[in-house]
């Protein structure tokens, strides 16, 4: 277990979840199987408890989020948590306030953990570096959300009992993804095997070093994979000329009834959310028996309320601050 | 009252010598000998007595951005790094681009401890557009127009701006020196840091090296045609190095710098997220930095610059996308340069004294021999003195130097401004 280099590990304040980088299978492992437990709570019929009574999570949200924000909050009330939230939309940073100040104002609100999320990379590391308080990356731009690669982990694991072997293709928008980066590390961590499909603009530009194979084609690959990760395609990347249009990224791409035919029986598909019908999926292959996308759901709230119960409750440190960063970096 | 450098070794563009160094109450050199006394005597035993360094890139922010840097404090920060003339990039506010922000940048110049030669840009508010009025700038002294900070983009504009700077020369009595910041805007747009294995890793986006190499390629084939001296601002990348190189071999008018951060630092850098290492051109990889330094060593760049750019701490406290480029530079460089650049100490002291005191066209008074009756713009540098760098401890008005804690060996020990001791024992006097 890797640990943040400038922050005092010793103590119960300064512990974080920037990333998947830096974690290994054993830290993803006692995450996930400490979200068992939580999984359980999820089906009481009161499905709360006490463990972090008193304690105050607050959603820092520089950029907009409906799903991720709802299950970090729901996470945190199962944990009998109170919540707060910053919503850079209504709030004062449209009035000019910077970042670092709309940290320190909600932190003095009481709050013992941050969740950030930010539309630019290594933001919620920044943040870690100006506060006491734990923070949870939440998503940083086209860079990491660890929260969401330990759902996924997590939902595969429920189906087929490990990620062991298993052959899983992330289909998209690598480029901007940070559900891929996040992703390609934890089920390459775990010991799944990972092909990286999508058109040569769609992918980051120099990955010759990532533990994973390319391919620019779907249709040669569908029948050897266990799993397949689409991503969202978001309308943008036509003006920024990456794809000619949605229909040919459709063309391609679209997990449709036909493709889904040709996939293995107990093969699963999985999607972030939101979903858009007949672009990168279609509403037959969503619904199909193979689809685990709502499972995704419901375990994001488990895995959170994991991660916020490792954080706040236990004292332990999960992941670390990026150890690169040399000044010396040529040396 | 008259100065004496006493027991240093002189080391300028005609050799090295053990003299001691009286400087005259006119603002030249006295006299050069051995045992000379002076009212003050200055110690430079163990050290080298060196011409004034002339830094062809600095951001002194004023008029505009005084909050991150005057051309007071920028000055200051140049003298106690050995500068004795700053080329004062004008992308100011308002931007330097008429005589009258000229006139008030150096008027502010006259009265801090370094010559401050401004410099004007190419077109009106450096938007890229409309032609600067270059004659009347250069019949006020501007010798250098850039509108550094972009790229000219328009490749047309920039072939009337050469051709048209080639008439000026007779009234600026040399040829008038167009630097460029190479960067075509469309392809580095959106970009942040350089684009590569770690831009990819981070997820921060990147501008691709090929960015500022399309700029070097065009710009070489309009001088080619056009005859205009072309300066070529902070060299990043090894294709760019090699292409001046081959410009150079074929006698093309093109001149080039590097700046220290360019051959110290990589972006692996940037896996901090700290925006202190935010800078335009990006920091680059390992083999571009070797290139820069083989440009240093074989005469294909010119000048070790700076491009000491002050931003103010909040300005750096935001998200990499927000924050402005660039970093600070003058109180580091000699150190950088002597210590990261691998060239020996007389190398170091031609790429940051008398090679950039001719491109700016100031040879005449900095980086001239050091002989009585030269102008007195000197420094004294101990070449064996480790310091630790600090931000906060710069005369800067700003701290972002991507050198903090670091542990560097060479110091600036004095500097003489016009025959003036304007720092002395590492200490700004002014």
């Amino acid at each position: 277990m890797s640990v943040a280099t400038d922050r005092r590990t010793d103590d119960l304040r300064g512990r974080h979840l920037l990333g998947i980088d830096g974690m290994d299978r054993s830290d993803l492992e006692e995450i996930l199987d400490l979200t068992d437990t939580f999984a359980e709570i999820g089906r009481r019929p009161i499905p709360k408890v006490p463990a972090l009574r008193g304690r105050t999570v607050a959603t820092v949200f520089f950029e907009g989020s409906t799903r991720t924000r709802m299950s970090f909050e729901a996470a945190a009330r199962r944990l009998s948590a109170d919540t707060v939230a910053f919503d850079a939309g209504t709030s004062s940073l449209s009035k000019g306030e910077s970042i670092r100040d709309t940290v320190e104002v909600v932190a003095s609100y009481g709050a013992d953990l941050l969740v950030v999320r930010h539309s630019m990379a290594g933001t919620a590391h920044r943040v870690a570096g100006w506060t006491d308080l734990s923070v949870v990356n939440a998503g940083d731009g086209c860079h990491e959300h660890p929260t969401q690669a330990l759902l996924d982990c997590y939902t595969l694991r429920e189906r087929r009992g490990s990620l062991d072997g298993m052959r899983i293709a992330i289909v998209g928008d690598i480029r901007h993804s940070r559900v891929a980066r996040s992703n390609v590390l934890a089920f390459t961590a775990m010991g799944a095997e990972v092909v990286l499909v999508a058109p040569a603009t769609l992918l980051p530009p120099a990955i010759g070093g990532w533990p994973v194979t390319i391919a620019h084609e779907l249709d040669p690959i569908l029948a050897d994979l266990d799993a397949i990760y689409l991503l969202r395609i978001q309308s943008e990347r036509i003006t920024e000329g990456l794809i000619p249009s949605l229909r040919e990224y459709a063309l391609d791409f679209c997990l449709t009834p036909a493709r889904l035919a040709r996939m293995r029986a107990d093969a699963l598909v999985l999607h972030p959310g939101p979903t858009n019908r007949g672009v990168e999926i279609s509403a037959e292959a969503a619904a199909d028996g193979r689809s685990v996308i709502l499972d995704q759901v419901v375990n994001g709230v488990s895995v959170r309320m994991a991660v916020l119960f490792l954080l706040l409750g236990s004292g332990r440190q999960l992941g670390a601050v990026d150890a690169g960063g040399s000044v010396e970096g040529d040396r | 009252m008259s100065v004496v450098l006493r027991g240093g070794r002189i080391i300028d563009s005609q050799g090295e010598r053990l003299l001691d160094v009286e400087l005259g109450e006119d603002g030249r050199i006295a006299a050069v000998g051995t045992g000379l006394s002076g009212d003050v005597n200055l110690d430079a035993s163990g050290c080298v007595v060196s011409p004034g360094f002339v830094d062809l890139h600095a951001h002194l922010r004023e008029p505009g951005l005084e909050e991150a840097e005057t051309i007071q404090t920028g000055a200051r920060g140049g003298s106690l790094g050995g500068y004795t003339a700053l080329v004062a990039m004008p992308n100011t506010d308002p931007t330097t681009d008429c005589v009258a922000v000229v006139e008030q940048v150096r008027a502010l110049g006259r009265r801090s401890t370094c010559e401050i030669i401004p410099t004007a840009a190419m077109t009106l508010r450096r938007d890229g557009v409309d032609m600067a009025p270059m004659g009347e700038l250069v019949d006020n002294g501007v010798g250098i127009f850039t509108d550094d900070g972009t790229g000219l983009q328009d490749p047309r504009l920039m072939r009337r701006i050469m051709e048209y700077s080639t008439g000026l020369g007779r009234r600026l009595g040399r040829p008038v020196v167009l630097a460029q910041h190479c960067e075509v805007a469309a392809l580095s747009a959106g970009g942040y840091m350089h684009e590569g294995e770690w831009s990819s890793r981070l997820g921060i986006p990147g501008q691709p090296a090929e960015a500022e190499e399309l700029m070097v390629m065009r710009d070489i084939a309009l001088v080619r045609m056009t005859g205009a001296h072309l300066h070529f601002q902070h060299l990043s990348t090894a294709s760019s190095v090699a292409m001046v190189r081959g410009a150079k071999a074929a006698g093309l008018p093109v001149t080039a710098e590097a700046t220290t951060h360019h051959f110290t630092l990589t972006d692996a850098a940037c896996a901090s997220y700290d925006p202190v290492f935010k800078v335009h051109p990006p920091l680059r990889t390992d083999v571009d930095v070797r290139a820069i330094r083989e440009g240093l060593a074989d005469g294909t760049i010119d000048a070790i610059a700076t491009d000491h750019a002050p931003h103010a701490p909040h300005m750096k406290e935001l998200p990499f996308d927000q924050a402005p480029p660039g970093m600070l530079g003058l109180e580091t460089a000699f150190a950088l340069a002597l210590g990261d650049s691998g060239l020996d100490l007389p190398e170091v002291l031609a790429l940051l004294s008398w090679r950039p005191a001719a491109i700016a066209g100031v040879a005449d008074r900095h980086g001239a021999p050091v002989v009585p009756g030269a102008p007195a713009n000197l420094c004294v540098v101990d070449p064996d003195e480790t310091w630790t760098v600090s931000g906060a401890a710069m005369a800067s008005l700003s701290s972002n130097t991507p050198y903090e804690g670091r542990t560097m060996r060479g110091r600036v020990r004095h500097t003489i401004r016009a025959g003036v001791p304007v720092v002395v024992d590492g200490e700004a006097r002014r």
